[in-house]
């Protein structure tokens, strides 16, 4: 009780909290141990919509393995699935071979450029949001919550001897951290293999030695970087935060504390005149609400993920004390300046940093989709024979070797017929094929093929050291063709 | 330890002791190692005990460790044994492709994807291990070591005929080996030099090539009473007795003028090994449909003469 009467009123009604800044710029040093947040739960719409982000996420990492899309009897029916062993990426109707890798690359980078776009527009919303390891923290807060109480519930456990109460809640959290930390790592397994295959075997023991290490690793990382490691990964551990600062600017949406309205701050007193004062009465609310450990009153700093708790707080505390709300808002330095200095405020979202960005997205965007939609299912490469370059048949003839890989990427098999464009007088003759039918190549539905081709000039039809060709691969039934440049050496002249 | 009589003293900047040395005033630091390190150290040291306990470690004295030289360790591990076991599952994992390809026909290897597949990669391995020496990584041979590649078989093209080679060798050590010598015309002084030298205007003659008329009629002389028994009166040659075909535009020895003049004088006497014995039969399959499916293999119905496909 003589803790509470220490309580410094920051309101009628309004306790100061004695939360202070862990990571306020005066106290910072370089070697320094860590302190323990004790993130007080936020009540308010970004709360609210932090809880439907968290939602949303959650589902779609765990439920998108157990979607199916059928793609004919051959190929797998999970909707998404990264198949190392076939060696295919699927995503709904898409299908993506190793040598298509550059689709993953542009996804990258159109994801890295969305990125750059909404921190221009809006700040962090990424890290505040939509980041794994802000949504998974919260979601590990919240089991903590649930074992442990609230803010001040948790700093006395921790403060207080061993006791079974203290002991039953810590086994509990930790308990359901770890099960949560499992459905995570077991969760991301099911990305490679069949959903409900691996689920079945993971259990009897039967799954694949690489799931059982990448969900041991998985649940590992998610334990530690979600329930004990926390802001420390965003902190130290995440590139992010440095970027940002290049990456934000004076007319990007912040979380930002109104110190053109908060100062002078200062505790409030009943009756008191609220003119000549700041709003801010210094209840440090937004202290005790944040996850990261920082003051937002000190301005934008790099520790702040933006999460917008300290608005939800803020809000609370103003309807309170009957100011307006705001005070913690999403605002631009320009307009917090111009609020100093008496004038509207401006938003420019059309700026050339936000085109910049919006145009490189638009046409990376563009090229992928045409990509996309112009790609092929019948591809041909060839190579020729180096060794022996050529071979000297004993009528003078000249022959090359070549191998013809013929990828099918359609779901069936198929037929096609070959032709060796450039010089009718070339004699073809493809290793194992009928002799009925000496150009007829068969291919399995979603396969690649070498075919050994040799063909042959004969002596009266050499003409020069070397001849350009064409190999064209035809399907019988659709027509669909494909080429490939090669040459034959008749090594005519050496 | 120290050179001068000072008592423990610690550093006033970092409150470490110092080891007392002393060196124009400069004093050293006994710093302590970090403790990460130590622990690691430590841990060291246990795990190599645990490895002398699991591992061969020790040389022992004979006898000490039964029958080896040195501790043979709880897990009784041997490289010579890991080795053995990787080579018998390789063996293994072949089997299925060799057990296909035991009296297979080439039209079925030919036909068969898999298997095509399955002698070119064995066939190209054991090529690059015993005969590319000779012939040549891409088997386009040398002087003197025919090429693989084409339509050329001295004692044969079709797969069989490949096989029987490739198993009793050419002039080797073997009862059923391919046998044959030519003269050393030369060398032996059963022709005189100008007599080689009309008989090689005539050999050239047969491909195209021209000479004197004098030297041509000498020369056809010679050779039918000569060279014919063996190349034939036409000049195309005698499988039976690997005697080559002198009309194409193929020379094992070189086709200028010097060297036919040359092998006349001389007389080659080509040697290849019999593989049968230090190859097993399956390889020697694998080897013989490979070189076949290089290129210029013929069909078994093939007679003499050149038919390559």
């Amino acid at each position: 009780m003589s803790e509470q009467q220490k309580h410094a009123m920051a309101a009628p009604g309004i306790r100061q909290s004695k939360a202070e800044a862990v990571n306020a710029a005066d106290t910072r040093e370089l070697y320094k141990k860590r302190e323990q947040i004790y993130p007080k739960l936020a009540h308010g719409k970004f709360r609210s919509l932090k809880w439907l982000v968290m939602a949303v996420t959650l589902g779609i990492y765990y439920l998108v393995p157990f979607l199916r899309w059928d793609r004919g009897p051959d190929a797998p029916d999970q909707a998404v699935l990264v198949d190392f062993a076939g060696r295919r990426f699927y995503f709904f109707f898409i299908e993506i071979w190793p040598q298509e890798v550059y689709y993953i690359t542009g996804l990258l980078i159109l994801a890295a450029l969305a990125l750059f776009l909404a921190t221009a527009l809006f700040g962090r919303v990424w890290c505040g949001y939509a980041c794994p390891q802000t949504v998974w923290t919260d979601l590990f807060i919240w089991v903590e919550r649930l074992f442990e109480g609230d803010r001040n519930a948790r700093m006395r456990l921790d403060k207080a001897k061993w006791s079974f109460n203290k002991a039953w809640r810590k086994l509990g959290k930790h308990t359901v951290w770890l099960l949560i930390a499992l459905a995570t790592g077991g969760a991301w397994i099911l990305y490679f293999h069949d959903a409900y295959d691996t689920l079945a075997n993971f259990f009897t023991g039967q799954a694949e030695p690489s799931s059982y290490l990448f969900a041991g690793v998985l649940t590992f990382t998610t334990y530690t970087l979600a329930g004990t490691m926390r802001e420390q990964v965003c902190t130290y551990m995440c590139p992010w935060p440095r970027i940002q600062a290049a990456m934000t600017d004076r007319e990007a949406l912040n979380v930002t504390y109104r110190f053109d309205r908060g100062e002078p701050r200062g505790a409030h007193k009943k009756s008191e005149s609220w003119e000549g004062r700041g709003d801010c009465i210094d209840c440090k609310q937004c202290v005790a609400v944040c996850p990261m450990g920082v003051d937002i009153r000190e301005g934008s700093q790099l520790e702040c993920i933006q999460c917008a708790l300290c608005i939800d707080a803020c809000d609370d505390i103003m309807k309170k004390v009957g100011r307006p709300t705001g005070l913690i808002t999403y605002e631009t330095d320009d307009n917090v300046d111009r609020f100093e200095r008496g004038e509207k405020p401006r938003y420019r979202f059309f700026r050339a940093r936000t085109m910049v960005y919006a145009v490189a997205f638009v046409l990376v965007a563009a090229v992928m989709l045409a990509g996309l939609v112009t790609r092929t299912t019948l591809e041909l490469n060839s190579q020729r024979d180096r060794n022996p370059n050529y071979v000297i048949l004993s009528d003078g003839s000249v022959r090359n070797g070549y191998t013809l890989k013929v990828v099918n990427k359609a779901n069936e098999p198929r037929i096609m017929d070959l032709a060796v464009e450039g010089d009718p007088s070339i004699q073809v003759r493809v290793l194992g094929a009928p002799e009925e039918d000496p150009m007829r190549l068969d291919i399995d539905a979603d396969r690649t093929r070498d075919f050994v081709l040799y063909l042959t000039l004969p002596a009266d039809a050499i003409e020069g050291p070397r001849e350009e060709l064409r190999f064209r691969v035809t399907d019988r039934t659709t027509g669909e063709s494909a080429t490939t440049p090669t040459m034959i050496i008749t090594g005519a002249g050496e | 330890m120290s050179d001068n009589e000072h008592d423990v003293e610690h550093d006033a900047h970092s409150g470490t002791q110092t080891t007392g040395h002393t060196w124009d005033g400069i004093k050293e630091l006994d710093t302590p190692l970090p403790r990460w390190w130590l622990w690691i150290f430590y841990a060291t040291c246990a795990w190599a005990v645990v490895y002398w306990v699991l591992m061969p470690a020790w040389p022992a004295l004979p006898g000490l460790a039964g029958e080896t030289d040195h501790t043979r360790g709880l897990r009784d591990h041997s490289e010579r044994a890991n080795v053995a076991a990787a080579v018998e599952e390789l063996q293994a994992q072949r089997a299925s492709g060799f057990a296909a390809l035991e009296g297979a026909s080439i039209d079925q290897i030919e036909n068969d994807p898999q298997l095509l597949g399955f002698v070119r990669a064995a066939g190209e391995s054991a090529f690059g291990d015993n005969c590319a020496t000779c012939h040549g990584a891409g088997a386009q041979g040398f002087v003197g070591y025919p090429n693989l590649n084409d339509d050329v078989w001295l004692w044969g093209g079709s797969y069989d005929e490949i096989r029987t080679t490739i198993r009793f060798g050419i002039r080797a050590e073997h009862p059923d080996t391919h046998f044959s010598q030519m003269p050393s015309f030369g060398r032996d002084e059963l022709l005189s030099r100008s007599e080689i030298a009309d008989v090689a205007d005539y050999v050239l003659s047969l491909s195209g090539h021209e000479a004197s008329a004098e030297a041509l009629e000498n020369g056809e002389t010679i050779y039918q009473a000569q060279c014919a028994s063996c190349h034939m009166p036409d000049g195309t040659g005698d499988r039976l007795q690997g005697a080559p075909n002198l009309t194409d535009r193929d020379w094992l020895y070189g086709g200028e003028r010097s060297q036919v003049i040359d092998v006349i004088y001389r007389g080659p006497y080509g040697v290849m090994p019999a593989w049968e014995g230090r190859l097993d039969d399956a390889t020697i399959d694998a080897l013989a449909a490979y070189v076949y499916l290089l290129g210029g293999g013929e069909a078994e119905t093939a007679t003499n003469g050149p038919t390559g496909r």
